[in-house]
């Protein structure tokens, strides 16, 4: 009975075709519309809407980053613009110093030199003042001895 | 005769049997309808109490309904692609859905303690009915995809990439249907006989490991029948360059 049937009887078998398939169809086709609007739109709406909050924090996380990351290279050009302004500065009142230093220098040594050659003048003329009234004296000497001398004889 | 004895003998397992539903003049196969309808109630039931809180923080059901939807969509955009995947998700997750739904249930539950008039209950898909009416739809759908998205071009598709492809295209929209159904019927129907066999002839212990592959396969067929499907209708609404 069953080798009978196997292969599409009238009546029976595995492979009776019958009004089961078109109502099959419907029924998947019926399921498809009820599931859609059971499932997968509600829970689609909630992942996505998920889905989409989270992209916009990555989002909106990143731009943060880039922007302190702007800040960042911002404050480091700052940064070194400040400190070359200050190597500047450090290096223009070291130059001013050593002016001033070399200046203060170049007065002093004008100055001593002016009073050594001052005082040296001041010697030399001390000197020969000295040595003219010593030879005067001499002269005086001189004269007082040859008188002496000549009034003797 | 040997062969009609022992044939006589595993009639206790009522293959090609069925609980006849007459309705006017058309005959409907009850039994299929019965196990659609309680394993289909179950997983609206299922889905229903799944998302009646959706909330933005998921808990308990509505986790394991996201991870499915997931799982869905993921098949549905890798065969479709990324235009059309979101029009045809509903319809590859039911294919999914019913198929697995249908082949666990037919698998999991001792439907044979329940007994009917003629026939027994068992998976849906096990009749040559319901795996031919799904591979149809999906002839059906693909051939609404190609032809709602590129229109008359879509008929490209049968000379593409020579002519020389044409009769083999066109076998193709014949063969394609014809070994979805078969595939689907014949793992089912086989799992089913198999353990009804093992059942029958070892009660205890042997079916088991058998049972466990039935579930195997059981879940590969409902993957391999949704991506297929998808695979399809991808190629249906693919634009050749």
């Amino acid at each position: 009975m069953l080798a009978f049937n196997f292969f599409g009887a009238t009546e029976g078998g595995l492979f009776d075709i019958n009004a089961t398939l078109p109502l099959m169809a419907i029924q998947v086709v019926a399921l498809t519309y009820i599931l859609n609007s059971l499932f997968f739109k509600p829970v689609g709406n909630v992942v996505e809407k998920r889905e989409k909050f989270v992209s916009n924090n990555i989002i909106e996380a990143k731009n943060k980053l880039s922007e302190v990351k702007k800040l960042e290279a911002d404050l480091l050009t700052q940064l070194q613009s400040a400190r070359a302004e200050a190597q500047r500065i450090v290096s223009e009142a070291e130059n001013e110093s050593d002016k001033l230093y070399k200046e203060a220098l170049e007065l002093a040594n004008n100055e001593a030199n002016a009073s050594k050659e001052k005082a040296r003048l001041e010697i030399e003329s001390q000197t020969s003042a000295a040595r003219d009234q010593l030879s005067k004296q001499a002269d005086d000497l001189s004269e007082l001895i040859v008188n002496r001398l000549i009034l003797e004889k | 005769m040997f062969f009609n004895s022992l044939l006589t003998n595993f009639a206790a397992l009522e293959v090609g049997q069925h609980l006849y539903w007459q309705i006017g003049n058309i005959r409907l196969h009850g039994q299929v309808f019965l196990t659609s309808w309680i394993l289909l109630g179950a997983l609206l039931v299922f889905i229903s109490l799944g998302t009646k809180k959706m909330q933005n923080d998921p808990k308990g059901l509505q986790n394991l309904l996201e991870f499915l939807w997931d799982y869905i969509r993921d098949l549905a955009r890798t065969q479709i692609g990324e235009k059309v995947y979101r029009d045809w998700m509903p319809f590859i997750g039911t294919l999914f859905l019913f198929v697995f739904v249908s082949n666990w249930g037919g698998a999991l539950i001792p439907w044979r303690l329940i007994k009917l008039p003629s026939g027994e209950l068992g998976a849906p898909t096990a009749d040559i009915n319901t795996t031919i009416a799904l591979a149809l739809l999906v002839s059906l759908s693909y051939f609404y995809a190609g032809l709602s998205n590129k229109g008359w071009r879509y008929f490209e598709y049968y000379v593409h990439p020579t002519p020389i492809m044409l009769p083999f295209k066109i076998l193709e929209d014949f063969t394609k249907p014809l070994s979805l159904s078969f595939r689907l019927f014949g793992n089912i129907l086989a799992d089913e006989l198999v353990v009804g066999v093992l059942v029958f002839l070892v009660p205890l212990i042997l079916p088991i490991p058998v049972m466990f592959l039935g579930l195997f396969t059981s879940a590969i067929q409902a993957l391999i029948f949704a991506t297929l499907a998808a695979y399809y209708i991808g190629e249906a609404v693919e634009e050749h360059h």
